[in-house]
């Protein structure tokens, strides 16, 4: 028997984490792979609760996220290798003009 | 103490410390297989709520393929580990107390105004068996039919996408 709030505050501080990473990170794909960390911890949270309702809908939402998150991190990868052959690196700093 | 308090309590010790792990290691190699192990006890938390198909597409989509194509693009560009380049030194602290005040602000609001109630017991046996993926497809291919057409398109589309922004044209102009 495990409190539902548990789940939540886990979900809370990993989603922190993924937000910390995104502040203090200068790599862009940590940037990237932090973003990942806050998807999964909003989806922890999501089937917590669709476990304590007892309902398969969160579960689903859940999968829709899982798939747009694949779809995403496809585009999001080709745009950082195609920063990466115009700029020479990745880090964001350097991403500081509008025109490449 | 029950045995899965216990288990749940070793499993988020173990998420903490790898997204920990995923966020300071200097090797972005590092970085990535710390969140794969991450990805896994999510995986396996997934488990524990009574969710076996999140748990496995969970693990062949993100700890899988998401991963795998983060590998790849690590050591494509070599961009492992970068030079350290502090623009903002105040940055970095300030950026740390900031997530503190947050995650206090989440807790404090999702435990005292959302007011999740009751326990998660442990999934008995017939959740984790072909009934729980037999009402999840039946709640899938009906009540949820357009959203999962919709995101078949949404794929083909990141799909063209991916290969239209890595593709060089003919003539070199790119």
């Amino acid at each position: 028997m495990v409190p539902i709030n548990y789940y939540i505050i886990l979900s809370a501080i990993l989603f922190t984490l993924g937000v910390t990473g995104v502040l203090i990170r200068r790599n862009a794909l940590i940037i990237f792979m932090s973003i990942e960390l806050m998807l999964n911890a909003s989806n922890l949270a999501i089937v917590a609760f669709s476990s304590a309702i007892k309902s398969f809908s969160g579960q689903i939402f859940v999968f829709f996220v899982i798939a747009v998150a694949a779809a995403e991190v496809a585009v999001g990868l080709a745009l950082i290798v195609e920063i990466f052959k115009s700029k020479r690196s990745i880090d964001v700093d350097q991403m500081s003009s509008l025109k490449g | 103490m029950s045995l899965d308090l216990i288990l749940f309590l070793v499993l988020a010790l173990a998420a903490i410390a790898t997204a920990l792990g995923m966020l300071f290691s200097r090797n972005a190699v590092y970085s990535a297989l710390f969140l794969v192990l991450n990805f896994t006890t999510v995986a396996i938390f997934y488990l524990l709520l009574g969710a076996p198909f999140i748990a496995m597409s969970q693990i062949t989509v993100y700890a899988g393929a998401i991963m795998v194509l983060f590998l790849f693009v690590i050591m494509l560009l070599g961009a492992d580990a970068l030079p350290r380049t502090e623009v903002l030194p105040w940055q970095k602290p300030l950026a740390i107390f900031l997530a503190v005040l947050l995650a206090a602000e989440g807790t404090f609001l999702l435990l005292t105004k959302a007011r999740p109630t009751g326990n998660i017991v442990q999934p008995e046996v017939v959740v984790n068996s072909m009934d729980n993926l037999r009402e999840m497809g039946m709640i899938l291919f009906n009540q949820y039919l357009l959203p999962f057409e919709v995101t078949s398109i949404l794929l083909l589309v990141a799909m063209v996408g991916a290969i239209v922004l890595t593709h060089k044209e003919k003539g070199g102009q790119k």
